[in-house]
């Protein structure tokens, strides 16, 4: 069994490409199960075909206590047999979910729910934010990660930003790198500035996914591509992601860069305009003035 | 009372509040306090003792009071005591830990070493990896230990620290040798209760000791007693092990680590089973495993050891004390001795001569789930009828094993289990069905006070009776030790309400 967790600045489209991807694996015969790290409980609903899937800590805190939870409460299949869980976690501006994170997974492993698996994905939100949301790649947990980013500089700041959280744990367990997933927004010179990233953070961009209206046809109907429509150009291309992944070999301790070279990298692909330390600080006015 | 007449006067507790100037203290206060006035506050506490009351009681969801059960750490600290020269550390704040050296000191009378990585408000921002480096450094530095057992509190929990990975920075960093052991186990607070921290700390410690370890049969016989608040169970299973003829190691043992004799030198680490025997615990011919709901994740350790796996009821008056022998004789291959037989049957004389005494008598019981199972079947034995059976940290599948048990007897079928519920669950029931008895730990005496009923001490903790926990419960010597207690607690009653005609010199 391998375990793979999907990292990203929040919005990138790490659920979508996450469950195209898996859905890609289960369609080669893998046996797979999603995991969703996120409160919003997004991980799943295109496997579903659902709003949003009843969540652990959602049953836990209705039946009083997780304890007297049931797997198959929250433990559902989808297409191709997909298993799909969703920690869930607190409303906005309350409580914990980090910690949320830990009690769900906590939960399967005391569980069996890791039993009979080829692949196993944790979807987690956004940035590496607290210990919670390193549950994921803790020892025994997901070996490989990764990143999903596009050539907005947002994007790959917290990419930079993962693989220092991915180096913490690297040196004491076994967690690797696996490689950038570029999910195209047509930005300029897009797949060569991931590359390039990559390059630096010494790993790869494992694939160029580019943009295609046709997810967003999918998603209205919570369905992924692969299943929605099986001969798209887009379905080809998760499937030639999902295929690398399966194959890869190339698995890293990243090297994050500093946020100095990473605003020179934007820079020399034209992204980001040499800075002129001259205006900083000066207001308006002054600045006419000058 | 001293007839010196130079004797210094003490007034203790009892006398010291009855003064003048106390009494005149609490009449000032009251007019500050605004509270009802005493036929009030009778009026309202006898309406507590009603079913109608007991049904708003049980209907109670989002309160728990006097939930009869420590915290998962507590466990965790227990069991690395049972292993030798090794030293607890709790990662938490301090407060966690005074509270766990408190609480045991209390029971077993005894000093407990064990440390905190003393985690303040900065920990819970930055992560506690600093703290629990350079607690691991200290601690091993200074208190020389063999082996650092690590567990985790509510806060360590909440903000994610990982054990494995901060104990493997710690070596990294050079705070701790590439080799001294140091198992761990996360025993979130706010999740099961000391039992089940006791478990996971036990899991962690034989996991670490025994890995890559797998080897020839060692022909020994592994006895895992689980969270046990009496060192003296613990020596009367090796003694029994002893008379039987067989090679056995307890795990963990910490009958020498809580009880260590006055030779008027300290020593941190009294006893503890020896690591090395820990270490080789994976090549037994056996494991025998005495709580079945207390040692669960210890056994699915275990199940993948090459010897087989046993559970039983703990051994708590005749039949459980059979079934224990009998497995340690099949599994050992060994004939029971005459010597064993003949305490036995001594038991059982003991129970004809007191039985008329406690037959039929009414009893409510709480405690650790495994506790009230083993002492129900002893008190079923003795033909006393059990009513109300309470673990606030038992669960369903607890619950429904307990009630298998109640309906094997004629003596269990009144009895109802309540798994979850609280020490006020428990005042309900007493007062609205009485009963003649309560068998449980110290929290229940004011029960007792109030429900005007003898309070039986057994489990965990008890702090108000001294040296119980010195005396096993174990075996048919236990049994011998409980029904001692026992029926001279029903005769002290007896005696104390006699009337002149029949108050008799023969009991």
């Amino acid at each position: 069994m391998r375990q793979l967790a999907f990292y990203g600045k929040g919005g990138i489209g790490k659920s979508t490409t996450q469950q195209n991807t898996m859905a890609a694996l289960a369609e080669r015969g893998n046996r797979v199960m999603i995991v969703g790290c996120d409160p919003k409980a997004d991980s799943t609903r295109l496997i579903l075909h659902s709003k949003a899937q009843h969540t652990v800590i959602e049953k836990a805190a209705e039946k009083g206590s997780v304890e007297d939870l049931e797997l198959e409460e929250v433990l559902l299949e989808g297409a191709w047999n997909i298993r799909c869980v969703e920690s869930g976690g607190p409303e906005p501006g309350v409580g914990c979910a980090g910690r949320g994170v830990i009690t769900a997974i906590t939960f399967l492993e005391e569980n069996g729910a890791y039993e009979d698996l080829d692949f196993v994905t944790y979807d987690v939100l956004g940035d590496v934010v607290c210990g919670g949301f390193a549950m994921p790649i803790r020892q025994g947990k997901a070996q490989e990660i990764y990143i999903v980013t596009s050539g907005e500089m947002m994007a790959m700041y917290a990419a930079n930003n993962i693989a220092r959280g991915i180096l913490k744990y690297a040196h004491t367990g076994g967690v690797r790198l696996g490689g950038l997933i570029c999910n195209s927004r047509q930005t300029d010179r897009e797949d060569e500035l991931i590359m390039e990233l990559a390059r630096r953070l010494n790993t790869q961009m494992i694939h160029f996914v580019p943009r295609d209206n046709i997810v967003q046809h999918a998603e209205l109907r919570r369905m992924t591509v692969i299943e929605y429509s099986p001969e798209a150009n887009q379905a080809n291309e998760y499937r030639e992601l999902a295929r690398k992944i399966e194959e890869n070999d190339m698995k890293t301790i990243p090297t994050p860069i500093s946020m100095d070279e990473l605003e020179e990298l934007l820079i020399d692909f034209g992204i980001m305009e040499q800075e002129d330390e001259s205006i900083v600080g000066q207001k308006a006015a002054s600045a006419v003035g000058a | 009372m001293s007839t010196n007449p130079d004797a210094l006067v003490v007034r203790d507790h009892n006398t010291l509040f009855k003064g003048p100037e106390y009494q005149e203290q609490r009449e000032r206060k009251k007019q500050f306090e605004a509270g009802s006035s005493p036929a009030e506050v009778d009026r309202v506490a006898e309406w507590t003792r009603s079913w109608e009351y007991r049904e708003k009681n049980f209907a109670r969801k989002d309160l728990t009071i006097n939930p009869l059960k420590a915290c998962q750490p507590l466990g965790a600290v227990l069991a690395a005591l049972g292993f030798a020269g090794t030293l607890p550390l709790v990662h938490g704040s301090q407060g966690c830990t005074s509270y766990f050296r408190g609480h045991l000191a209390r029971h077993f009378k005894e000093p407990v070493p064990t440390v905190s990585s003393s985690m303040t408000e900065d920990s819970a921002v930055f992560g506690g990896l600093s703290n629990l480096i350079e607690a691991l450094g200290t601690a091993v530095h200074v208190y020389k230990p063999d082996m650092v057992a690590v567990s985790t509190t509510c806060m360590a929990e909440v903000i994610g620290d990982d054990l494995q990975n901060f104990i493997a920075n710690a070596r990294t960093k050079g705070a701790i040798s590439e080799t001294i052991p140091v198992p761990y186990a996360h025993t979130p607070s706010f999740v099961g209760s000391h039992v089940l921290g006791y478990d996971n700390m036990l899991r962690g410690i034989l996991s670490y000791l025994t890995e890559g370890k797998k080897g020839a049969s060692n022909g020994t016989v592994n006895i895992v007693p689980g969270f046990d608040p009496y060192v003296g169970n613990i020596r009367e299973l090796k003694r029994l092990l002893s008379l039987l003829g067989v090679k056995h190691a307890v795990l963990g043992d910490h009958s020498d680590s809580l009880d260590s004799p006055a030779t008027g030198e300290y020593h941190m680490y009294p006893g503890g089973t020896p690591l090395a025997v820990a270490a080789d615990s994976i090549n037994a011919i056996a494991t025998v495993f005495l709580q079945p709901f207390g040692s669960k994740r210890t056994r699915e350790t275990v199940d993948g050891w090459a010897g087989e796996t046993v559970t039983v009821n703990p051994p708590i008056g005749i039949g459980s004390t059979d079934a224990f022998i009998t497995e340690i004789a099949r599994v050992a291959g060994v004939a029971v001795p005459d010597e064993i037989t003949a305490e036995r049957g001594r038991l059982l004389d003991a129970l004809t001569d007191s039985h008329a005494y406690v037959h039929g008598k009414r009893v409510a019981i709480a405690g650790d789930p495994d506790f009230v199972t083993g002492m129900l079947g002893f008190l079923l034995e003795l033909g006393m009828e059990p009513v109300h059976v309470l673990a606030t940290n038992g669960d369903e599948t607890w619950a429904n094993q307990t009630r298998e048990l109640l309906a094997a007897s004629p003596f269990g079928r009144q009895a109802t289990v309540w798994p979850g519920k609280d020490g006020w669950h428990l005042r309900s029931l007493v007062l609205t069905e009485p009963v003649d008895l309560i068998v449980g730990a110290t929290h229940l005496k004011h029960l007792a006070r109030e429900a005007d009923v003898p309070l039986f001490r057994a489990g965990f903790p008890i702090f108000d009776r001294h040296h119980l926990h010195r005396f096993p419960i174990y075996g048919y010597a236990g049994g011998l030790a409980l029904l001692t207690q026992l029926v001279n607690l029903f005769l002290d009653e007896l005696d104390r309400n006699a009337p002149d005609h029949s108050f008799d010199i023969v009991r």
